[in-house]
């Protein structure tokens, strides 16, 4: 060690470095402008919608008052019964299978968890159609069901049945994964002082275990329902064409027959959506604070043995498992790749015809993908630099009115697609003040909505990671004179590198694949890829949809790939396919 | 000169007060230690110094410029020129150990050739000037942590903060790190503000200790006054663990000393000039075995290699322990024993 290398004068200096301009200036001006966006993108349409739902319109007329028609009122009763039945069939399946793989001793636990969970990837519309394609005139399935039934006219999923059916696969996840997480935060204590008591697995499945986990059940039970209820996916491709109208298509075929005209009307509507949502999302809040504590400590996660029949059960899984999420997908490429409906998939019928139109003939297919692309690459952008300033200054710096952003930046997300949508097109219809041009009707109004609605994707992991982070790195920074933005790109944000990939990616995938929103944002020249599946299926070009969301469902999976490698050291639950 | 001046400084949680009317001057070169059990305020007085807490009442002051006055003025932390030491160490694990040192020089807008000589001599200052090109996670515990003074040397603080940096390291490491602080503080003649709980850590390097106890400081003093003259009951059981026992009465004698009885026996004590309190601190070195005295049974004998402390029973006060230091071969449990009080300290206050 050399001796007096710091010279002592300087060590011991008192009087204290100016560090020019103050560093408060750059934290307020990251931290406004982010309130500014915030506040701007989803609070504001929010108040808006509230404002144009109760308050009288121009005619004197309350628009509440025009929810009293009979379309409604049916829409309405649709809506609660399709969302009911669909959530019931996701608790068997989800809580099923979650029962399955995390209570039995089924051997490749990890390959079927990430079957159950691959409808949380594939969007509402591409399942749906899928299904359409599986049970398609000329398909081996429909050809068994014709036999069976006696030849039906029309699609067998076309209507309530259908509608309830395939919501119910798109939101087992959502209790699969309640009820998977309760599983492995079961004590294994509870159930072997029962077995100790003398109960048989099956007594101890009904008596301890079962009543341990309604709350889960239950928590993942009211997800399930309000996601059922905001579904447009779904009705749009098997409700409209069976007749069977629920509230997000009321709205979307108003808006599209009538246009902006029946605004208060729609956000009438919208205003009854969001209040059952919050009713389901309060509710599930409820039950989860409810619930029991569960000690933590000892060894969790039960394991009852299947025995003798565990063969023969998985078996089974497998069958079920493959069929209702891989066959269907399997249909949806076959669909894809036949000249025709209705004409048998072979070696001398099989085309690429449907590829080669959507991606280099047909315009709008081509645009979509572009567009999409570009859409869901700049929400991914805007989200995560919003995202990572919120949660600095929320979570890290602890500033009492970031936090309350976090809350509000929640609300688009947790009200349905259909809602913020109107929400939006309220707020941007008019030209903008200043710049006197209206985002309606430009790719614009369709970013904001996505940047809006998926901000807090972005947000929760970058939140979650800096709740993680020791402060003291911060605060040595700080000590060394850093300002609040210099602090956070030269020490927070590399750490958090894996955090944004990964929220950004998850972005990217959800706002590539949107329906609900774009749906009523779209317009000629700004289409989606959503939009299109949609359009293209009910226009009849059925080989091309199913093309598109073939070609969706590829970049959907390879992205989900990528984005699960940058997940992979973060905390469980970063992306909701890796629980 | 002062480095740092705390005027009646206050912070509540709640309604929970942290620290209470803290009044604390460090003088420039000054080694000071912060002392006191878990969760007494000593890592909060810390933060107010260093700016991220902010006082409800009273001033702070560093070298000449009042940096924090409850409810008018507070300087950020990164105008406030104070270099901190964490216990976790802090460094930045996406930077090398050369870059976390650079980091506050960068800032500054210091050249680049002389602030990499200012990074050298700063790693070489705790003898790591070889690992500059290291990530931190190659590094041991103890070498991180000289790499955090490093880097704290290194932005020329007029005082350096240090809050339990060496809590997490082992036996081992932390006396030979002791050493090199001390070494440190004496080479370069820093300000220092040392925050731990373990007392012995604090007498070992401190040129002064303040003792903090429910957010309040007990006292200020050197290593041997707090020893020697607590102030405080508190002090008195928290530095040495010495026995406070009270007296029966205790007239003043001579200056700097008073007469006292303590169960039946007329003892001598050191005493301040002013305050008095009618209990004493007694330490096992100043308590002997002989012909007359306190009157008691040995309960137990605890060999400590150079001597054997004997726990004695006091007669007349059967819950009152006695821990006398004793070097020749130790009396058998249970035999009865007479203690002689050769030294003791009247407990200036009643607290
Ligand atoms: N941010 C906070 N919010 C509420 N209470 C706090 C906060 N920080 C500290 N306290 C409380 O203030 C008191 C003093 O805490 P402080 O951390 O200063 O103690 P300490 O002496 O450093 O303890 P330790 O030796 O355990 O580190 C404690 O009772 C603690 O619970
Ligand atoms: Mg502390």
């Amino acid at each position: 060690m050399t001796n007096g290398a710091v010279p002592k004068a300087s060590a011991v200096r008192v009087t204290v470095p100016r560090l020019g301009l103050s560093s408060r200036g750059g934290d307020r001006l990251l931290a406004g402008a982010a309130t500014a966006l915030v506040i701007v993108f989803c609070l504001l349409p929010m108040l808006r919608l509230l404002m144009e739902a109760v308050l009288p319109s121009a005619d004197g007329s309350l628009p509440l008052e025009s929810l009293n028609s009979r379309s409604v009122f049916r829409a309405g009763t649709n809506t609660l019964v399709s969302s009911f039945a669909s959530t019931v069939i996701s608790t068997l399946l989800g809580g099923g299978f979650a029962l399955l793989i995390g209570l039995t001793d089924i051997r490749r636990k990890s390959l079927l968890t990430l079957l159950c969970l691959l409808p949380l990837l594939i969007p509402s519309q591409i399942t749906a159609l899928a299904w359409i394609k599986m049970l398609d005139v000329g398909t081996p399935a429909r050809a068994v069901i014709d036999v069976v039934f006696g030849t039906e006219s029309n699609h067998p999923l076309y209507g309530g049945g259908g509608v309830s059916f395939v919501m119910g696969l798109e939101h087992a996840p959502l209790i699969f994964l309640a009820i998977a997480a309760a599983c492995r935060a079961l004590p294994c204590d509870l159930v072997e002082a029962a077995r100790a008591a003398g109960a048989s697995h099956r007594r101890v499945l009904f008596t301890i275990i079962l009543p341990l986990l309604k709350p889960a059940l239950l928590a993942g039970g009211a997800l399930a329902f309000v996601s059922a209820i905001g579904n447009f996916g779904v009705p749009a491709l098997l409700g409209i064409p069976g007749r069977f109208s629920v509230l997000t298509t009321l709205i979307y075929q108003r808006l599209n027959g009538f246009g902006p005209s029946v605004l208060g009307e729609t956000a009438a509507l919208g205003l009854i959506l969001a209040l059952l949502a919050a009713i389901g999302l309060i509710w599930q809040r409820w039950v989860i604070r409810r619930a029991p504590a569960l000690r933590t400590g000892g060894p969790t996660g039960p394991i009852l043995p299947l025995g003798t029949a565990r063969p023969f059960i998985e078996l089974a899984a497998w069958l079920l498992l493959l069929l209702l999420t891989v066959v269907p997908l399997a249909a949806l490429v076959g669909a894809a790749l036949i000249p025709a409906l209705g004409v048998p998939l072979t070696f001398e019928t099989v085309t690429l015809e449907n590829f080669i139109y959507v991606l280099t003939q047909y315009q709008p297919t081509q645009r979509a993908f572009l567009n999409s692309t570009l859409l869901s690459a700049g929400a991914a952008i805007v989200t995560a630099a919003l995202g990572l300033v919120l949660a600095y200054y929320g979570e890290l710096r602890r500033w009492a009115w970031m936090r309350a952003l976090d809350a509000v930046a929640d609300a688009p997300y947790a009200v349905p697609g259909i809602v913020l949508a109107i929400a939006e097109i309220l707020v941007f219809l008019k030209p903008l003040p200043l710049l006197g041009v209206s985002l309606y009707g430009t790719a614009w109004i369709l970013l904001v909505a996505y940047v809006a609605r998926f901000l807090t994707l972005a947000l929760r992991p970058l939140a979650a990671a800096m709740k993680q982070m020791d402060p003291t790195m911060e605060e040595a920074a700080r000590l060394a004179g850093a300002s609040g933005p210099r602090r956070l790109f030269s020490i927070i944000l590399p750490g958090l590198r894996a955090s944004i990939m990964s929220g950004a990616l998850l972005v990217f995938l959800t706002a590539f694949n949107e329906l609900t929103v774009s749906a009523l944002l779209w317009s000629r020249g700004h289409e989606t890829l959503g939009v299109m599946v949609f359009s293209l299926q009910s226009e009849g070009a059925a080989g091309a949809a199913a093309a598109v969301a073939s070609i969706t469902v590829v970049v959907t999976l390879a992205v989900a790939g990528i984005a699960t490698l940058f997940a992979r050291r973060l905390p469980k639950g970063t992306l909701p396919w890796m629980p | 000169m002062d480095a740092v001046s705390l005027k009646s400084v206050s912070k509540h949680y709640g309604d929970k007060p942290a620290v209470a009317e803290v009044d604390l001057d460090v003088m420039v070169g000054e080694f000071v230690a912060l002392l006191g059990p878990s969760g007494c305020g000593k890592t909060t007085l810390l933060r107010l110094l260093a700016g991220f807490e902010t006082p409800d009442a009273g001033t702070i002051s560093i070298g000449v410029r009042e940096v924090a006055r409850a409810g008018a003025l507070a300087v950020p932390p990164e105008q406030r020129g104070v270099g901190m030491v964490f216990q976790s160490h802090a460094l930045w694990p996406h930077m090398t150990v050369g870059e976390n040192v650079e980091y506050a020089l960068k800032i500054r807008k210091i050249p680049g050739p002389e602030r990499r000589k200012m990074v050298e001599r700063a790693l070489d200052t705790v003898g790591l000037g070889e690992r500059r090109d290291s990530q931190p996670d190659q590094l041991s515990g103890g070498q991180r942590q000289r790499v955090a003074l490093a880097r704290c040397l290194a932005m020329e603080p007029s005082v350096v903060l240090m809050d339990e940096p060496l809590a997490s390291l082992d036996v081992h490491l932390r006396e030979s790190l002791q050493a090199e602080f001390h070494r440190l503080h004496r080479q370069l003649g820093a300000t220092i503000v040392y925050v731990t709980h373990d007392q012995s850590e604090a007498m070992a390097l401190a040129d002064r200790v303040a003792v903090l106890d429910h957010g309040r400081l007990q006292q200020v003093a050197p290593p041997r006054g707090l020893y020697a003259e607590p102030a405080t009951a508190m002090v008195a059981d928290f530095v040495g663990r010495g026995m406070v026992v009270p007296l029966d009465t205790a007239v003043p004698g001579r200056a700097g000393s008073v007469e006292a009885q303590l169960w039946g026996e007329t003892i001598h004590l050191r005493s301040m000039r002013s305050g008095a309190s009618m209990r004493a601190c007694l330490r096992p070195e100043g308590l002997s075995l002989g012909e007359t005295g306190i009157a008691a049974k040995v309960d137990r004998a605890v060999f400590e290699g150079a001597a054997t402390i004997l726990h004695c029973r006091v007669d007349r006060a059967p819950d009152v322990l006695l821990r006398v230091l004793h070097r020749a071969a130790p009396p058998a449990e249970g035999s009865p024993v007479k203690i002689a009080i050769g030294d003791g300290w009247l407990l200036p206050t009643a607290a």
